[in-house]
């Protein structure tokens, strides 16, 4: 192959799917009550009580309709400090994304802790939301921070 | 990450029922040497094709390689001309988001002279003119507006010339 002269064109291309999502009666309970600062969990027959709620039991897939609002404040089961965050993740500044177990939930789920430094995340720690002026109805309501 | 609507914009009394999950992909596109090759010519309102060393076709626009016997082009090129015959084309009188121009319009086929592949491009003609074989040539934009781009050509438009022998298109129907 010759050596090249001149250096190729570039351009930028966006490629995107536009989802939007309808959300079913479980959803559409636990995103509202983000909105109204609450996290809703849902009863498995068992007893305990999955956050996020799911629309049916992973094990015996009844479907479940139970809501039980657990605390916005619980324990950090596990952690990875992001030093460098892209551009497309939810905080410009170094944070923690973390399993989390709010206070009544018997599962965990990811999100954030905003805890400002890698010294300050621990397994274990407690920590609480910390919710936006505005809520809309959506994960970002909130953020973790130590409490 | 992802952001919710309610059936209501404002009225918060009424449940969350949407969420929006977009997946984005930001893309830093190369066009290669031979294309960027073919672009900076039509910049300058030349059309660039390539030959293939195997069997001698001409391929418009060029990606450096014969698609069919896998070989590079190498550095020549084949200026063509901007007049060819329309081999086929359809009467489109459905609407595309994407696409802004007003029914019914028509999409061509074009032969260049000198390629011996379709350009797909657009044809400004009367509904009952359009047939195959007409000679046709490309309406460009006003030089100043002219870019890196195949848009330079904003469609083409039937000659006073007579129709092209069947035999002389009749492999790219």
């Amino acid at each position: 192959m010759p050596a090249p002269v001149e250096k190729a064109l570039t351009a930028p291309h966006k490629l995107e799917y536009t989802y939007k999502r309808s959300l079913g009666d479980v959803l559409s309970k636990f995103f509202t009550g983000l909105r109204d600062r609450k996290i809703f969990g849902i009863r498995r027959p068992d007893g305990s009580v999955m956050v996020p709620p799911k629309e049916y039991d992973p094990d015996t897939s009844q479907s479940l309709d139970e809501f039980v609002e657990v605390s916005d404040e619980g324990v950090v089961e596990s952690w990875t400090w992001v030093r460098e965050p892209r551009r497309q993740q939810p905080l410009a500044h170094p944070f923690a994304y973390a399993l989390v177990r709010l206070d009544g939930a018997d599962t965990s789920f990811l999100h954030v802790v905003d805890a400002g430094d890698e010294s300050r995340m621990q397994t274990g720690m407690r920590v609480k939301a910390r919710w936006a002026d505005e809520t809309v109805g959506v994960m970002t309501d909130f953020f973790f921070e130590p409490v | 990450m992802s952001d919710s609507e309610s059936d209501d914009a404002g009225k918060t009394s009424e449940p969350v029922t949407l969420l929006r999950a977009p997946v984005s992909l930001d893309y830093e596109y190369s066009a290669g040497q031979s294309a960027s090759r073919f672009l900076r010519a039509i910049e300058q309102g030349k059309l660039l094709g390539q030959r293939c060393p195997v069997d001698g076709r001409v391929y418009f626009p060029s990606r450096g390689s014969c698609p069919q016997h896998a070989v590079t082009f190498g550095d020549e090129v084949v200026e063509l001309s901007d007049k060819g015959t329309l081999v086929t084309f359809s009467i489109v009188r459905i609407p595309s988001e994407n696409i802004p121009l007003e029914l019914p319009y028509i999409t061509a086929n074009v032969l260049l002279d000198g390629s011996d592949t379709i350009l797909m491009h657009v044809l400004d003609a009367s509904l009952d003119d359009v047939h195959m074989g007409m000679r046709v040539q490309a309406v460009w934009k006003p030089k100043e507006e002219w870019t890196t781009s195949t848009a330079n050509i904003m469609y083409f438009r039937p000659i006073d010339e007579p129709d092209a022998d069947y035999e002389s298109y009749k492999e790219h129907i």
